[in-house]
């Protein structure tokens, strides 16, 4: 059988699925919109959880990122998981429906929650046009389509199970697309692990003896790329602030995302929504403790299939490239430029340090530029595992890319429902004009979310920066705030979050250009120019911390809360009489 | 639930202590081990390198997992002991 014809069943049984899944799980009510009817399973929630949260960006990008930077950029490992430690302590009863909801509430405000549903929309509508994105680029390698009819596929499989099922049908396809995900992602790792090291559990095989070389597998690794120039996998770094607000700014974005808060409004309890936090974690850390494994795997495979014989030996022949860098050259991923003329594959760091080396061996510059969001996906063709793996992992990454979508789209529509249409503009609305409203606003942000997925404005690439830079700095505080202060009041809360948010935005843009307009940034974005060395993607950070200044000084100099929403506070703090998330 | 009782109080503060208790660790390991104090954990060698970036890359995911389940058993014992669980 074909690869193709085998991707076309891994993919094609995948989408059956979730669809069937959708048709069982059909939404009746707004509860079961917004909340799954809140009777979701810890253990089950923690696995929709997983894969609500772990993306494209988790699936896809992370391992190469980690590939390409070794030790400085375990930032996103850390990062992307620390943020659920500060995320159970919160997990109260807010009995909303929405974040933007919960912060209306608690400060009495209909500005807050706009402020709050605008930051949530922005934050969501760039994370998931890098979802569509993904999913777009895996349509095109693995089922031979043109990346913009992949879009369509997997938007019109969401709309059958987001529109249809809500919250409802999302939580039960992300359960399988977890499933789908996590087996796409470990069994690749498994093999490649064995093949290296023996041993089957990647996490150990990373620290474990390379069977080739009898050297430990990080320093076969660090040995390998240094002698071509790229500087060490595991050396420590000396720009530690910026690592650490990196790793703090991914972190209380986490917390703040809108779309992983709601899905803890989906189970009966407060005990349950602390369970499923751990069991989101457990399910998540599966693939984070795999991913640097396959990072530094993956790139010790690169590096000895373009030097069979070692790195002081010449590298292969062009022609003799094998049949996977073939298949990325023509999606644009790889390319190749015999800068010398000899017909062989140059691949090393083209730095001036390295310029004599370089010369000494008659090389002309670097020729192989290989884009790290392959990693993953090439991961198997490298390993020449067998062709199944291959439809596994495309199955893989479309699952990562739909159910993170699909979560931000419910996040999208709820606010524009529930906040907006509900809450400001037609408060008496019916519960089934409401549920309606809901749906259109779900297919209306499916199809801003495909064009734009298809047409990607300059800020999607900007997600890291923009999406947890805005979680952080805005959401994150108020949300901390509302429940751990009682005297933070309604202008505070306002103003905090105002600053936080434009305070980063400006960082941002001042480094990345106004509005990510290429060529009006104000800085060149290079760590000379950077303010203490802090990346404007860990200003986030920073952001958060104007917030709570601006909210407790503005707070103090004004009115106490009202003693109604002081009381407020106080029911969250204690579990008794929650129950599950529930309408006014 | 009335709103300032003395139980109440004494709920909220072992509340705070738990959250405190498990934020340091969860520094600790990550801000700490990971990333500040890597110099220090360099001696303790692992597979080809140290300690540090073995918490980097695989220590403070496990502790963390670990925070949260410990997190999520302490708050609910809490809980059952100033008699504000859910039924």
């Amino acid at each position: 059988m074909s690869q193709f014809a085998i991707n076309i069943i891994f993919v094609g049984g995948s989408f059956l699925l979730y669809i069937l899944i959708a048709i069982w799980a059909k939404a009746g009510s707004t509860k079961d919109f917004y909340v799954a009817g809140g009777g979701v399973h810890p253990v089950t929630n923690g696995m929709a959880i997983g894969a609500d949260w772990m993306s494209a960006a988790s699936f896809i990008s992370m391992a190469g990122l980690i590939a390409a930077g070794g030790y400085s950029n375990s930032t996103f490992l850390m990062g992307w998981t620390g943020g659920y430690v500060l995320l159970a302590p919160y997990l109260r009863k807010f009995g909303k429906f929405t974040v933007p909801e919960f912060i209306g509430d608690r400060f009495y405000s209909k500005n807050a929650r706009l402020v709050a549903v605008i930051c949530l929309i922005v934050a969501s509508v760039t994370y998931v046009i890098g979802q569509m994105a993904g999913a777009g680029v895996a349509f095109s390698r693995f089922l031979e389509v043109d990346s913009t009819m992949g879009l369509i596929i997997a938007a019109v499989v969401v709309f059958v199970y987001a529109v249809l099922g809500g919250m409802k049908g999302i939580t039960y396809t992300q359960v399988a697309q977890y499933c789908v995900l996590i087996v796409a992602y470990t069994i690749p790792a498994v093999f490649i692990s064995l093949q290296l090291t023996g041993n089957p559990l990647p996490p150990l095989g990373l620290f474990s003896t390379h069977i080739d070389s009898g050297m430990p597998i990080l320093e076969k690794l660090n040995q390998v790329i240094t002698d071509l120039g790229f500087n060490s996998y595991t050396a420590d770094i000396d720009n530690k602030l910026n690592m650490v607000l990196f790793t703090l700014s991914l972190m209380i974005g986490t917390a703040g995302l809108p779309h992983v808060i709601i899905r803890f409004f989906t189970v009966p309890k407060v005990a349950d929504a602390r369970w499923s936090a751990g069991w989101a974690l457990v399910f998540i850390a599966l693939l984070y403790l795999t991913a640097p494994a396959v990072a530094s795997m993956a790139r010790l495979n690169l590096m000895t299939t373009i030097y069979p014989d070692g790195t002081d030996a010449a590298p292969i022949l062009y022609e003799d490239r094998p049949n996977w860098v073939k298949e990325w050259e023509i999606t644009g991923l790889i390319k190749f430029e015999d800068k010398n003329n000899d017909g062989r594959i140059q691949l090393y760091n083209d730095t001036p340090a390295y310029q004599a080396e370089a010369e000494a061996r008659g090389w002309a510059g670097n020729e192989l530029t290989v884009n790290r969001d392959i990693l993953v996906l090439a991961n198997p063709e490298i390993a020449n595992l067998p062709g199944w793996v291959v439809g596994l992992i495309a199955a893989g990454g479309l699952a990562a890319a739909l159910s993170t979508a699909a979560g931000l789209l419910l996040a999208i529509s709820s606010a524009v429902s529930h906040d907006l249409i509900k809450g400001s503009i037609n408060p008496n609305i019916s519960e089934k004009g409401e549920l309606l409203a809901a749906r259109i606003s779900m297919s209306v942000a499916i199809v801003v979310a495909t064009y734009l997925g298809a047409n990607p404005p300059g800020f999607a690439a900007q997600v890291v920066a923009l999406a947890f830079g805005i979680a952080a700095a805005s959401l994150f505080p108020a949300l901390m705030m509302g429940i751990f202060s009682k005297r933070v009041n309604n202008i505070g809360a306002i103003a905090g979050m105002l600053t936080g948010l434009a305070f980063t935005l400006i960082y941002i843009f001042v480094y990345k250009g106004w509005l990510f307009i290429p060529g009006t940034n104000n800085l060149p974005d290079t760590p000379d120019n950077w303010v203490m060395g802090i990346s404007p993607l860990s200003i986030g950070a920073i952001g958060a911390i104007v917030n709570f200044a601006v909210a407790f000084v503005v707070s103090n100099v004004t009115e106490e809360p009202p003693v109604e929403i002081q009381e407020l506070v106080e029911s969250v703090r204690y579990p008794r009489g929650a129950g599950s998330a529930h309408d006014h | 639930m009335s709103g300032h009782s003395y139980d109440a109080e004494n709920y909220w503060k072992a509340n705070l202590r738990l959250i405190f208790g498990c934020l340091i660790v969860w520094a600790l390991v990550s801000y700490g081990f990971a990333i500040l104090l890597r110099p220090l954990l360099a001696g303790i060698s692992i597979g080809g390198t140290d300690l540090g970036f073995w918490f980097a890359q695989q220590g403070s995911i496990l502790t963390f997992i670990a925070l949260i389940f410990f997190y999520a058993w302490r708050m609910n014992k809490i809980d059952e002991q100033f008699g504000v669980h859910e039924e």
